[in-house]
């Protein structure tokens, strides 16, 4: 373990304890229902509970004493009634005569002085609705008999080309040609601190607090739909339990929704939601539905891809058209294809939307593309790593979109990683083997993947994030960003990449509080960006502080080897000092969203993973006996924390693969709680080798890229193999629950489905 | 109800009515809100508790239950030195060092199951701890630093750390 010393800066590479570890054992650390609110009131959300249909009327029950409830609506709106994001479609509260577009639409707010009091005032509205047909499924989007968005059902479509022309009459001269359709379901972040926000209303100010990512979406969206100024509303973070996306545009709707009610109550207001409510109302990952035809020539050279995506983007466009983008960026794969055709559509149905979840598209069309090399693999007789070295992109090498790759190209480094620690012994088979039954079948599966770090083509120029750095009379620095910290780390290794680049202990770093009052836009906690794109705008504030401070020592006859004391010296004589940093995009990044093609991202991570299963033949349960991930970071800034990012995404993508159904019923999630909406456990998790692989990014900060979501891709993809090569049937939809195999035996025969 | 228990040490006396969830009166009349609410129904044990050093999860605990029972939450499991510093628990130290919490909802009821665990089987191995602590869910973690600084915590309270 290495122990930083208190005297010296942090150390780039080690392990130092988490800045925020302490309070967090004890229980000192304070998440947003832990907030004291004196007189605060509890909020509660009124929903629709029809998937489709025109809302009639409200009406209270005259028996009921209302004297201490507080009922919004949606005439309670001072602004405009939108939860703004994208598109700016999606109501805070559906109004009287408006339309109701999914079973969890917010049709009035009601608050009381205790959750059991706003609960009972709840049961007594009474709504009246005028059903509609309402479409609640991919396959009626598509039909659009009834169409809820336009008159296709299509809330975006986008394309990528590259010598595509006769795409079909290449596919049909390939020596090969693997089709296949790949089926994914929602998925539930499942953060273990459910959604809440607290309000309160200062004079004309609006205040809130919140468990969420993104401080300045959510100011966005008050200042609309309260019809403030800027400066009138005030977000900060709390102490948030997990994010994962769940937490990035959700908390926009509830914190509006809390600041309606303090507004009508005149006293704060908590809006935490329970479990149940969580799940049901908040976003999932989009589920997916991805047609591939792979086409080789006789020796395993990849020769074209055509991939059709379908998301299932529910019912408002909300960030759908940049998760699909994302989900076609990623199709193709970590390969080179001549010849490409991608079309994807997000598809409207009747359902609460999808929205973000670590990985943001990539996990499904992942799915897709590594399935088929499995395929190929199979088919042609060629060793899985073997054809993926004769197909991977190397430096010098161009993507779909036609983005040449120069900088940091991990490619061929994971797989060797992967290959040369599969020499290894494995480490001792986690506890639950012992519960498999005779006979036992077992498999092993690879999966290779890549996945763009930062926002999608032009984004970070058009976000231009900020930071500020500012030394304080006490001779310490305070970070102002507003990055979050959702258990990823963030306030570690800004505080690490800070203490090296002024040289001074981690206990003269202060991260200030994420508050939109206190801290610039540095752009969401989003996109594996936080390290690479802010961490580096840290380090470049720090190192320009740095120089001024360096100059005023020497102008002063001051030890330039302690800044902190110079920092204390400056500020006492000269007045404050600070330092502002914008992104600037590496030089020849140039992306067009009209052709769709050039430089989707700034670098890619690079991974490949490999498990091994064991799967009972009698109650097809299966056990992950061995999953080996190797992952290109760049540079890990903290060793042990990029683990656990690692890890935590490799067990919820295994968790995807094998245990996390979401089914719905007419656009109603049937599952709504943790005891039937399961997660993994300790015990059904395998021990999960983590192999880190550092090939430096120029323009990241100490070389690190992104690494919060590459773990969310491949390891699916991997499970399936396994399953697949242990039984001999194709496993093309996700999760695999025993029943879902027991299905897939019956209705293919074990081979004959295979190429 | 009239209820006399020992809480983190000290005795308590309180009037309350017999069905609240001991999770609700540890975080609203006692203001210990390191227990927190993941679920509501058992299924997550961020809310865990120790009765008699055994874990339980509060949100299922009528507080009626508690009458003459030992009660010690997340707030007591770190120790006072004598000069008034706080003595982190080995899984406490453990879990830091080892990056064992990262959004950290979890990790008071982990750190309470895992202490008490620890107690019982001071030389629990990897597959052991992994069944231990499989009525607390981590989403963030996969696990294996938690149980690396539970082998670690294990091996500290033998008189022997790796750290």
């Amino acid at each position: 373990m290495s122990k930083d010393h208190e005297d010296a800066p942090m150390t780039i590479g080690g392990s130092p304890d988490r800045v925020d570890g302490v309070p967090k054992v004890t229980g000192t650390a304070l998440y947003v229902d832990d907030l004291e609110a004196p007189g605060a009131w509890h909020g509660a959300t009124l929903r629709s509970d029809v998937p489709r249909g025109r809302f009639v009327s409200l009406t209270r029950a005259a028996d009921f004493d209302w004297s201490d409830v507080v009922v919004v609506t949606a005439d309670d709106i001072a602004g405009q009634n939108v939860v703004a994001l994208i598109e700016d479609d999606q109501p805070s509260l559906v109004p009287v005569g408006g339309m109701i577009c999914h079973r969890e639409e917010a049709l009035a707010l009601v608050a009381a002085p205790t959750r059991a009091a706003a609960r009972a005032a709840l049961a007594h509205l009474t709504v009246v609705v005028d059903a509609l047909p309402a479409v609640t499924t991919l396959d009626a989007a598509l039909r659009a008999d009834v169409a809820v968005h336009n008159d296709d059902n299509v809330l975006k479509r986008l394309e990528i080309h590259r010598n595509d022309d006769d795409i079909d009459e290449i596919l049909a001269r390939c020596a090969h040609v693997i089709e296949g359709t790949y089926e994914t379901g929602a998925q539930e972040q499942m953060y273990i601190e459910p959604q809440g926000i607290l309000a309160e209303w200062r004079g004309e100010t609006c205040r809130v607090t919140g468990s969420l990512q993104c401080p300045y979406y959510v100011h966005k969206a008050l200042v609309m739909l309260l019809g403030l100024p800027d400066d009138q509303v005030v977000v900060t973070q709390a102490v948030t339990g997990g994010g994962f996306g769940g937490k990035e545009e959700y908390p926009s709707m509830i914190a509006g929704h809390a600041a309606l009610l303090a507004r009508a109550a005149g006293r704060p207001i908590k809006l935490i939601y329970d479990r149940a409510e969580d799940i049901a109302a908040t976003t999932k990952r989009h589920p997916a539905r991805v047609h591939h035809r792979l086409g080789l020539d006789a020796d395993g050279q990849l020769v074209a891809a055509d991939i059709d995506v379908l998301l299932d983007g529910g019912a408002y466009v909300t960030l759908s058209p940049v998760v699909l983008s994302r989900a076609i960026l990623h199709a193709a794969g970590p390969y080179r294809i001549p010849h490409v055709r991608i079309v994807g559509r997000a598809l409207a149905t009747n359902t609460p939307p999808h929205g973000a979840f670590r990985g943001f598209g990539a996990p499904q069309t992942t799915f897709a593309y590594e399935r088929q090399m499995q395929k190929a693999s199979r088919a042609l007789g060629i060793d899985a790593f073997e054809l993926r070295r004769k197909n991977l992109l190397r430096s010098g090498d161009s993507t779909a979109t036609g983005q040449v790759l120069t900088d940091s190209v991990g490619s061929d480094a994971v797989l060797d990683t992967l290959s040369a620690a599969l020499e290894r012994a494995a480490p001792p088979a986690a506890a639950r083997l012992g519960s498999l039954h005779s006979p036992v079948r077992r498999g092993r599966g690879l999966a290779f993947c890549f996945h763009g770090s930062g926002f999608t083509g032009s984004g970070e120029q058009r976000l231009a994030g900020r930071v500020t750095v500012a030394c304080l009379p006490s001779g310490d620095f305070e970070i102002r960003s507003s990055s979050t910290d959702i258990g990823q780390g963030m306030l570690t290794i800004f505080s690490q990449i800070a203490s090296q680049a002024l040289g001074v202990p981690a206990a003269r770093i202060v991260l200030s509080e994420p508050s939109t009052e206190r801290v610039p836009d540095s752009g969401p906690t989003v996109a594996s960006r936080t390290c690479m794109i802010v961490g580096r705008l840290v380090e470049r504030a720090c190192l320009a502080l740095a120089e001024q401070l360096r100059a005023h020592a020497a102008a002063n006859r001051l030890d330039a080897t302690d800044l902190a004391t110079v920092a204390a010296h400056r500020v006492a004589h000269a007045g404050p000092l600070a330092e502002t940093c914008e992104h600037e995009s590496p030089p020849g990044v140039e992306w067009s969203d009209e052709t769709y093609t050039g430089a989707a991202y700034p670098v890619f991570g690079w991974a490949a993973c490999l498990v091994d299963v064991a799967v009972d033949e009698d109650t097809r349960e299966v056990v992950v006996e061995r999953c080996i991930h190797a992952v290109d970071v760049g540079r890990a800034i903290h060793r042990r924390i990029v683990e656990g990012q690692i890890e935590g995404g490799t067990l919820q993508a295994l968790g995807w693969a094998l245990w996390e159904a979401v089914p719905y019923d007419d656009g109603r999630v049937l599952n709504p709680s943790m005891t039937d909406c399961i997660i993994p456990t300790s015990a059904d998790a395998p021990e999960l080798e983590t192999l880190l692989v550092e090939m430096p990014f120029a323009h990241g900060p100490h070389g690190a890229k992104g690494v919060g979501e590459i773990p969310m891709d491949g390891p699916a993809a991997a499970v399936a193999g396994a399953i697949e090569d242990a039984l001999g049937v194709a496993c093309d939809v996700v999760p695999l629950l025993p029943e879902v195999l027991d299905v897939l035996l019956v209705d293919q025969p074990p081979q004959e489905t295979l190429a | 109800m009239k209820l006399r228990f020992r809480l983190n040490d000290e005795d308590k006396e309180l009037d309350v009515e017999p069905f609240r969830r001991l999770l609700d009166v540890l975080r609203e009349d006692l203001h210990l809100t390191g227990s927190k609410e993941g679920c509501g129904e058992g299924e997550c044990g961020a809310c865990t508790v120790l009765i008699d050093g055994a874990p339980v999860n509060s949100c299922l605990v009528p507080v009626a239950q508690l009458d003459g029972h030992d009660i010690r939450t997340i707030e007591g499991l770190a120790r006072q030195g004598t000069d008034g510093e706080v003595l982190l628990d080995e899984v406490q130290q453990a879990l830091v060092s080892f990056g064992g919490t990262q959004c950290g909802i979890c990790t008071p009821g982990i750190a309470l199951c895992a202490s008490a665990a620890l107690t019982r089987e001071p030389n629990a191995d990897r597959a052991r701890l992994r069944e231990l602590l499989a009525g607390n869910l981590c989403r963030c973690t996969g696990y294996q630093l938690i149980i690396d600084a539970l082998v670690d915590a294990a091996s500290t309270r033998r008189g022997n750390s790796k750290r």
